[in-house]
């Protein structure tokens, strides 16, 4: 093992024994055990985590985290779906349903991870390697060292319904790694939804190739403890005219840092990332997205919104490459934050770097505060301040909303904002 | 109904005398309409009236059935009774018009202390008073405001008024922007809700919107005050022979 340049007031390395496996994942772990020596841990005075204190998810031991005490409502609940369920990131059988879906072969990593070959030995790892240039996200790497489940998705065909990963927080101290792999083939179709806070703190990586015209739906909700934290990554590589699509919703949460690293590898294909956040007090919401055009006639967006009170702080570093020869690539990207007050704070870096001269990218960046002259014509028909404030919030959140391509899920979400509104004000 | 006495109205921003002693009194079952030339202050008194930010008020007094307005907030004055139809309605992207009037009802007939009306009375008193209007399934569902045209927008208020039902409605140059038909469509939304407990009152440019919306009172405003007022033939002398020769009268 090579040794790491690590400085004095540097985070401990990840020194935990990596888990048993077969040859394939084993290979995966240790390659992955060896970048992450090379770059380190984060730490605070790394450039990409200026804006995002990395100290409390690299701590050996998660900090304590109270669990939600409300009502939670069940999303999706209506809906045909797959579920697979993880209790503080442990898969639980009994609360899961068959893992059984025509035209997707769905297995457990720690089920498959024995074996000494499997398809995932393609995948698992390789778009996170990928992705460690030219910003290393060393959590990653940890991520596909040391998981010891998650699930391995194979879509050959269009998915009759979504599959629903749904993670529930019961332990105050559980640290939970779960590593995805979905691999949709040419003309496949697949929508994932996960819902839940998942555990006091959670390392998620999902790596997702998608092959030639196939088409990935992804939608999140991160659930409403306050108290969790959670960094997590989604690595996706589109084939020509492949379509990836994710949305994620996050109410509350201490610290979630949500990176999505993308590489646009074949012609004409499409990749939109969004996201809506609200939060007071010492929320933390980080939305940290990477877009690479390698190809001809790319078409990117990335729309995140956030809500932010009382202190609360949202972050947004968003990048399009444009590497030579991805002309015509159509790249777009806006960030906006809401502030309810003055205490609250909006950390924003976008970035384009274009090395082709046929290109299309605009990008913008904006925080605020309410409109007052939507808030009184609210008011002047009879709403109160606060209910007329709250309809405003869901106002402004509507642009990342409509990014979902499903009219369907849209509508859930919309009607998940009505539902918070009913909360708050009966 | 609506009582202001010596109303005087400072623009917050510039420190700006805008109204400059306004006495003008509506009665219930009647419409009272004011004309009067750009800058006169006939939109700064409905965004008085209703309770808009940025305005200060040096003196006098505006009362809705003896309840002092000027101390109330806007949602406190549409409450008691008060509407006012804007003459840019704003657009709010992502509240579907339906859930904005349901919230709106509710939200008023909660601070008079009546109980919510159900989804489906809701429903059946929307669709029923928006048939009236010309106001489609489509425009219910749609964000409020929200790539409505002109006239579309104005008819969204004329809706929003005829379910709120209040005892005072003011129309903010409901006319502008809307061609002859959907005026029409307009001013047989208003005409629908006259009854002999209710007071208008009509803020216009011009005498068109008059001839469907017959006033009983027509005052003219110039410069902060109300300089005149007659009959409905005040607004055709208006039309005829434009607001130059009633300043010259009245200077």
């Amino acid at each position: 093992m090579m040794a790491s340049p690590q400085a004095k007031d540097a985070p401990a390395m990840d020194t935990r024994p990596l888990p048993e496996g077969g040859v394939w994942i084993t290979a995966a772990r240790k390659a992955a055990q060896a970048r992450l020596a090379g770059m380190g841990l984060p730490q605070r005075r790394d450039e990409y985590w200026k804006f995002t204190r990395p100290d409390s998810l690299t701590t050996p031991e998660a900090p304590r985290a109270a669990l939600f005490q409300g009502e939670v409502p069940e999303v999706f609940g209506t809906r045909d779906r797959l579920r697979i369920v993880f209790v503080d990131g442990v898969f639980d059988p009994q609360a899961s349903d068959d893992l059984a879906l025509e035209g997707v072969r769905i297995e457990r990593l720690a089920d498959v991870e024995a074996q000494d070959i499997h398809w995932a030995r393609d995948l698992y790892g390789t778009l996170e390697a990928r992705g460690q240039n030219p910003v290393p996200r060393p959590l990653a790497a940890l991520n596909t060292a040391q998981a010891r489940d998650g699930v391995l998705i194979h879509v050959t065909g269009r998915a009759r319904k979504p599959i629903h990963l749904v993670y529930v927080h019961k332990s105050e101290v559980s640290d939970a790694i779960l590593h995805h792999c979905i691999r949709l083939d040419a003309g496949a179709e697949l929508t994932l939804l996960e819902t839940g806070p998942a555990a006091a703190r959670f390392n998620k990586v999902m790596e997702v190739d998608v092959a030639e015209s196939a088409a990935f739906h992804h939608l999140r909700i991160q659930g409403p403890d306050h108290e969790r934290r959670a960094i997590t990554h989604v690595f996706a590589r589109l084939a020509r005219e492949a379509v990836f699509k994710t949305f994620s919703l996050t109410a509350n949460g201490v610290l979630t840092r949500n990176e999505c690293v993308i590489e646009i590898a074949g012609d004409d294909a499409s990749a939109h990332v969004a996201g809506a956040a609200m939060g007071g007090g010492d929320f933390h919401h980080d939305d940290t997205v990477f877009i690479t055009h390698d190809a001809l006639r790319g078409e990117s967006r990335q729309v995140f919104k956030k809500v932010l009170q009382n202190g609360a702080t949202g972050v947004f570093q968003g990048k399009i490459l444009v590497k030579p020869g991805a002309q015509k690539t159509d790249g777009y990207q806006i960030s906006q934050a809401l502030l309810l007050d003055d205490d609250s704070q909006f950390l924003a870096k976008p970035e384009l770097e274009i090395y082709a001269d046929d290109v299309a990218c605009s990008h913008g960046s904006t925080s605020g505060a309410i409109d007052e002259d939507a808030l009184y014509y609210l008011r002047a028909r009879g709403i109160p301040k606060p209910i007329a404030t709250d309809l405003m919030v869901v106002s402004f959140l509507a642009e990342a909303v409509d990014e979902i391509a499903d009219e369907g899920l849209r509508d859930e979400i919309i009607g998940h904002f009505e539902a918070w509104l009913e909360r708050r004000h009966g | 109904m609506l009582e202001i006495n010596n109303l005087h109205v400072d623009l917050e921003e510039e420190d700006k005398a805008i109204l400059k002693g306004v006495n003008l009194s509506v009665e219930a079952g009647k419409v009272h309409a004011i004309m009067g030339p750009n800058g006169s202050g006939k939109s700064t008194l409905s965004y008085v009236l209703s309770g808009r930010g940025g305005y200060t008020v040096t003196q006098g007094s505006a009362t809705l059935d003896g309840a002092n307005l000027l101390e109330m907030e806007p949602e406190e004055r549409a409450a008691a009774g008060l509407f006012l139809a804007f003459q840019y309605p704003v657009e709010i992207p992502g509240v579907g018009n339906m859930t904005f009037l349901r919230t709106a009802v509710n939200a008023q007939r909660k601070a008079r202390g009546e109980g919510e009306i159900s989804a489906a009375d809701f429903l059946k008193l929307v669709r029923e008073k928006a048939k009236a209007l010309k106001i489609d399934a489509d425009m219910l569902k749609r964000p409020v405001n929200v790539g409505f045209s002109g006239g579309e927008k104005k008819r969204n208020e004329i809706l929003q008024m005829a379910m709120l039902e209040p005892r005072m409605c003011i129309l903010d140059e409901t006319d502008s922007g809307l061609d002859v038909d959907a005026m029409k469509l307009v001013a047989d939304g208003v005409n629908a809700l006259r009854d002999a407990g209710r007071g208008f009152l009509v803020i216009t440019h011009y005498q068109r919107l008059l001839d469907h919306i017959v006033p009983d009172v027509v005052h003219i405003m110039a410069d902060g005050r109300i300089i005149k007022s007659g009959g409905a033939e005040l607004a055709l002398e208006v039309e005829k022979n434009g607001y130059a020769d009633i300043l010259t009268e009245v200077a």
